[in-house]
């Protein structure tokens, strides 16, 4: 029974489990009454930090590269997604139509823990605010620290059954709106999201790991990404990655793959400026493996020239929807620490 | 090998031409077995379907596998409560439940959150089962699931525009909806029920306590709460009682076996002479009764399912109202007790046969088939069982202290047996004694034989016994519970109206309506509360006459009215009292403070511990306990105009206002319900018996022809005969009868003093009921004459060639 409740609520709280049948993420399923995205739309902060009620589905998702005082290498994930049963707005409390998931990870060069969590809008159990910025599930939480109210200073707390962190993020350069003017486009039938990050948070703090703390401190990723039918329904899955080189820029280059692979990201240089890159600007070569932890990625346009690897290639997320997300090394034409993510892969 | 093939068909072929010359005696034994499982069987089904009931609703509902949380004794637990506890990184889910009026029905409405539910592993919740249905589901009108039974009776129902989908899982009699809708069903507000918690809950959370004052954990299994623990008593004696049915079903069998044992002697004797091994024979007598145990047993299963599902509505209606536990009128097919069934039918039909097969196995090749050495093998046997009655009655006081409802029913077994084994030599020796002082010859004759006949008899004379034991014992039970019960219902029920007000707004406009309407209204709040490790219930009542004058009290301090209504002391039900030995003195520890005891009172058809207050110490200690329900004294004669204006003022539903003489109706309703199971498997007990001495006689009436052929050769005429030997049954019932009577007070006796305070935590004074006894002795005497008319009527009208032919075939 249990099984049977997680494969519907799988289904519907964003990210299903039959990717092969139904395109990874459910995101190729019906969008009757939801708005869609809409290029000339632009974006407007503080709004665009809060829910979009009005679209299927939309997550705060931050990644952050961490060097501990044992000198290691840490990974640490908070993700937020929100998923709309209904585009109705008129119910409030138990009836609000909108459903949350979290996932928390911190992951080690030999371990990975994580942990998963769900909760009902319109009760005050998981949310957002915009201003001052605050996204919740039960006791996690992302939330505004500056006396400003904005995500540029942020404290992101998460725990699990064997882990759990407490982190600061302070961001060192300015957001940054992907595609065109935030209008990220995932597929060649136009499917599309609004589309922002916020790439350059220095962070600090503790990591706690089967009980054994960390002082840490690295370099997060924040994305924000909403829509309400990214995929098509021949897609089955994407390859994501959010690398920061030691020459100071970033760079997210992804692929959703389908009959005819499709991708984009965007080239950030270390004063916020951003190079939008289309499908022939990237080139993404798997290595082995299923999922494959190690990647050789290449924008010529901005000489680039790397070779990605997990800092620990088991980092599967055994989550309601299963995938895989966990930091990696750079090499090649410059050095750096990113983050990968791979989903719809079979499971292994 | 062929040709040992050829002689087993003529030795099969042989022993069964007994049967087909004898079909009564065929019918006899198959109607044994049939008897013996479908009463077995019937139970078990309806066992395994109420057990399983219990175990989909623990499943489903979480109370099996999740601790809960509950808001200590009337304080509330809100949404509120639930998100700042999850905030602080509490895995909960709330539980919202109630009862809910859909036309004549009231069903159960569970409240869940499908979406924190998930995350509460182990234990699966219920709710939307399909993609697409959790939005409808959350949303308002909502989804409802319920099992076709309770859809059915939710039909036409006005639950707000609420979609009931058939879930053949769900607990019965349950609905199962959203929280937020079962809030708005329930007419809640944001209030829930209880949360249930994940068992293992993440380091470092802050303790319940400083989160949300107020609120109690409770860990599964936690003692009465669970139906299926509470349930168990009822079950036990369901099964001892279908355990004795299935033993005096055994004796029929045994009869029948042991008979067509003797009467095959020649038979065997013949084909072991004409080369026939001994292990040939008893081969296929053993595979001879295996077949009849399978047809009989499969007969019985269907037999068994057709009572169960007959049984079944009431089963449902008594354990809903004994112990509230929702369990579905229906039964399920379980393949499980199919093979139970089967698998007793052997077993029975092993331990019925096994006497004969030894015998047989014995027996001298060239011993001649008479009947003397049966009856003399069984006299020494008599020793034998007076030998292991004693062992059985000295057992008795060890079950006793061994304690519980096990041990009490296994002294109820040990009693039983005993008594049992110890009829015939008791017979025996009344026998022995009346032979002394027997005068003439024809009377020394009589008694003589009626001793020789006691061994044939003594298995169907205790499976009489049995009968009637358990009806006198359990009659006595039920009529004694019946007159305690009649009696503390009129002292309990002592107000005319009840009136149940739908909100506390309601509430106090009803009271202030009623207020020059009637001479008093007694509030009777009242609050869930831990009472001494077990849920229960707290109760605030007025100081009223009417409680001085008419509360069922077993024991009380002097002025502990006086006390009670002062908020000094309060009442305790006798099942706490007795459960955690709380005597009148004692403290009792309560939400807001412990209290001293003043009283204790009967409290019938309740297994939960109940604790009674002053109203003004109850409003106290629990402030927002709903104020819904209230007593309502007025002249008798006006009651009625008065619940109907009240209806009309306040448009009140059907089942608001319960006066007095409907609410007395109902609980006896649900009483006798309650005992019309056993009513029914105590008439199927003493028919079984009755078919037992009908088998046992027809038995002796054809090995007992050489004994009868010389009185009759002296000049007794055949239909005297007859007659002795109807009077001789009569006389032998009679004396059985007698023998039951000690016997049943004796079980009644441990039911009510033994099983029923284990069982319920209630004792109940023993009343014997003259006319019950008078009628389960002509219930003896009718049995043994249908029994005994067949036999006599035989020997009446036996032709005097066959009575010569004895004589013939003796030399």
């Amino acid at each position: 029974m249990n099984a049977r409740v997680i494969a519907l609520l799988a289904a519907l709280v964003a990210l299903p489990l039959s990717a092969q049948e139904r395109g990874f993420a459910g995101l190729g399923s019906d969008v009757a009454g939801f708005a869609l995205p809409d290029r000339p739309r632009g974006l407007t902060f503080p709004a665009d930090h809060g829910p979009h009620d009005d679209f299927r589905i939309e997550w705060w998702y931050l990644t952050a590269n961490l060097r501990g005082a044992d000198g290691r290498d840490y990974g640490v994930q908070w993700t937020l997604f929100r998923s709309a049963l209904a585009p109705d707005g008129l119910f409030q409390g138990w009836a609000a139509p909108q459903v949350w998931m979290a996932h928390a990870a911190a992951t080690s060069e030999n371990g990975h823990h994580f942990a998963e969590r769900f909760g009902r809008g319109g009760i005050g159990q998981a949310g957002v605010t915009a201003q001052p910025f605050a996204a919740w599930i039960d006791d996690w939480q992302m939330v505004a620290t500056g006396p400003d109210g904005s995500p540029d200073r942020l404290r992101i707390t998460a725990r699990g059954a064997d882990f759990g962190y407490d982190l600061a993020a302070t961001a060192g350069g300015p957001l940054v709106a992907n595609g065109e003017n935030g209008f990220s486009i995932k597929g060649p039938q136009g499917q599309a999201s609004h589309y922002y990050s916020q790439p350059f948070y220095d962070i600090a703090g503790v990591l706690t790991l089967s009980g054994a703390q960390v002082q840490v401190s690295g370099q997060a990723w924040l994305d924000r990404e909403w829509s309400s039918q990214p995929l098509d329904r021949s897609q089955q899955g994407w390859d994501w990655m959010a690398l920061h080189l030691d020459d100071g820029r970033k760079l997210m280059a992804a692929q959703v793959r389908g009959a005819q692979p499709f991708r984009f990201g965007s080239l950030i240089a270390a004063d916020g400026s951003v190079q939008p890159l289309t499908h022939d600007d990237v080139e993404l070569t798997p290595a082995r493996g299923s999922p494959p932890t190690s990647w050789r990625v290449r924008v010529p346009s901005g000489s680039i020239d790397v070779t990605i690897g997990a800092v620990n290639p088991d980092s599967a997320m055994a989550t309601s929807v299963p995938y895989w997300e966990g930091p990696v090394r750079i090499e090649g034409s410059s050095g750096g620490r990113g983050y990968l993510e791979m989903t719809g892969y079979p499971a292994r | 090998m062929n040709a040992r093939l050829q002689r087993w068909r003529l030795v099969l072929g042989a022993l069964m031409s007994h049967w087909r010359r004898r079909p009564l005696q065929l019918a006899m034994l198959l109607a044994g077995l049939m008897l013996a499982t479908t009463l077995w069987s019937g139970v078990q089904a309806v066992n395994a379907e109420a057990r399983a009931s219990y175990a989909i609703a623990a499943d489903r509902l979480g109370t099996g596998a999740l601790p809960r949380i509950e808001p200590a004794g009337g304080a509330r637990l809100t949404t509120a409560d639930f998100v700042a506890l999850r905030r602080a990184g509490w895995m909960v889910s709330p539980l919202v439940e109630g009862r809910l009026r859909a036309g004549a029905a009231r069903v159960s409405v569970l409240g869940i959150d499908p979406v924190t539910r998930i995350g509460l592993a182990p234990g699966g919740p219920a709710g939307p089962g399909t993609e697409g249905d959790l939005g409808a589901f959350i949303t308002p009108p909502g989804l409802g699931y319920a099992a076709p039974d309770t859809a059915a009776t939710l039909a036409g129902a006005d639950l707000g525009g609420l979609r009931i989908v058939i879930d053949e899982d769900a607990p019965a009699n349950t609905l199962i909806v959203d929280v937020g809708i079962a809030q708005a069903l329930l007419g809640m507000g944001d209030r829930l029920t209880a949360l249930a918690a994940s068992a293992g809950q993440p380091d470092g959370v802050p303790p319940l306590e400083r989160v949300v004052p107020g609120l109690i954990r409770t860990d599964p299994q936690g003692g009465a709460a669970d139906p299926a623990a509470l349930t168990d008593s009822f079950h036990l004696n369901l099964t001892a009682f279908a355990l004795l049915s299935f033993i005096v079903g055994l004796f029929i069998t045994q009869s029948a076996v042991g008979l067509a044992f003797e009467q095959r002697r020649g038979v065997l004797r013949t084909l072991r002479a004409l080369g026939a091994t001994r292990g040939e024979a008893l081969g296929l007598m053993a595979a001879e009764l295996a077949v009849a145990a399978l047809v009989a047993g499969a007969a019985g299963i269907v037999l068994g399912w057709a009572m169960a599902a007959a049984l079944m509505p009431g089963v449902a209606a008594t354990l809903s109202g004994l112990y509230g536990a929702d369990v579905a009128g229906s039964l399920q097919f379980r393949p499980g007790w199919v093979l139970s069934g089967i698998g007793m039918a052997l077993a029975g039909t092993a331990l019925a046969g096994a006497r004969g097969l030894a015998q047989t196995a014995r027996m001298p090749l060239l011993a001649a088939g008479m009947a003397a050495p049966w009856a003399q093998a069984t006299r020494r046997g008599l020793r034998l069982q007076a030998a292991g009655a004693v062992a059985l009655v000295l057992a008795l006081p060890l079950c006793l202290a061994w304690g519980g409802l096990v041990g009490g029913f296994a002294a109820l077994a040990c009693g039983l047996l005993a008594a049992a084994l110890l009829l015939p030599v008791v017979l025996d020796a009344v026998l022995r004694l009346a032979s002394r002082g027997a005068r003439g010859v024809l009377t020394g004759w009589f008694v003589a034989d009626t001793r020789q006949q006691l061994g044939g008899l003594s298995l169907a004379l205790m499976a009489l016994m049995l009968a009637l034991a358990a009806n006198i014992g359990v009659g006595t039970m039920v009529g004694s519970f019946r007159g305690t019960f009649t009696g503390w219902l009129d002292q309990r029920l002592s107000a005319e109206l009840y009136v149940t007000a739908r909100s506390e707004d309601e509430g106090r406009r009803i009271r202030e309506w009623l207020g020059p309407r009637s001479d008093a209204i007694l509030p009777i709040w009242n609050a869930e509360a831990t009472l001494e490790g077990q849920p229960g219930r707290i109760y605030g009542v007025a100081d009223d006459p009417t409680y001085r004058e008419n509360w069922p009290l077993l024991a009380g301090a002097p002025g502990l009215w006086d006390s009670l209504a002062a908020g000094r002391a309060v009442l305790v039900n006798e099942q706490l009292s007795r459960r955690a030995s709380l005597r009148i003195g004692d403290r009792i520890d309560l939400p807001g403070g412990a209290m001293p005891i003043a009283g204790v009172y009967s409290d019938y058809g309740n297994p939960s511990p109940q604790v009674m207050m002053g109203l003004d110490e109850f409003s106290r200690r629990f402030p927002d306990a709903p104020r819904l329900y209230q007593a309502v004294r007025v002249a008798p004669d006006r009651a009625g105009s008065l619940a109907a204006e009240l209806a009309d003022a306040f448009d009140l539903p059907a089942g608001a206002i319960v006066d007095q003489a409907q609410a007395r109706r109902v609980s006896l309703q649900i009483f006798d319900r309650t005992f019309a199971v056993t009513a029914a498997l105590n008439v199927l007990t003493l028919a079984v018996a009755g078919v037992a001495l009908l088998t046992g006689l027809l038995t002796l009436a054809s090995i007992r022809l050489p004994q009868l052929a010389p009185v009759w050769a002296a000049g007794i005429p055949r239909a005297r005969l007859a007659r002795l030997d109807l009077l001789r049954t009569l006389l032998l019932a009679a004396a059985t009868g007698a023998y039951a009577v000690p016997v049943g007070l004796g079980l009644a006796w441990m039911l009510l003093a033994v099983v029923n305070v284990e069982a319920f935590g209630w004792r109940l004074p023993m009343q014997v009921s003259v006319p019950l006894l008078a009628r389960l002795a002509l219930a003896a005497l009718l049995t043994a004459l249908a029994a005994g008319a067949l036999p006599a009527l035989r020997l009446a009208r036996i032709t005097p060639g066959r009575l010569l032919r004895v004589f013939a075939d003796e030399r």
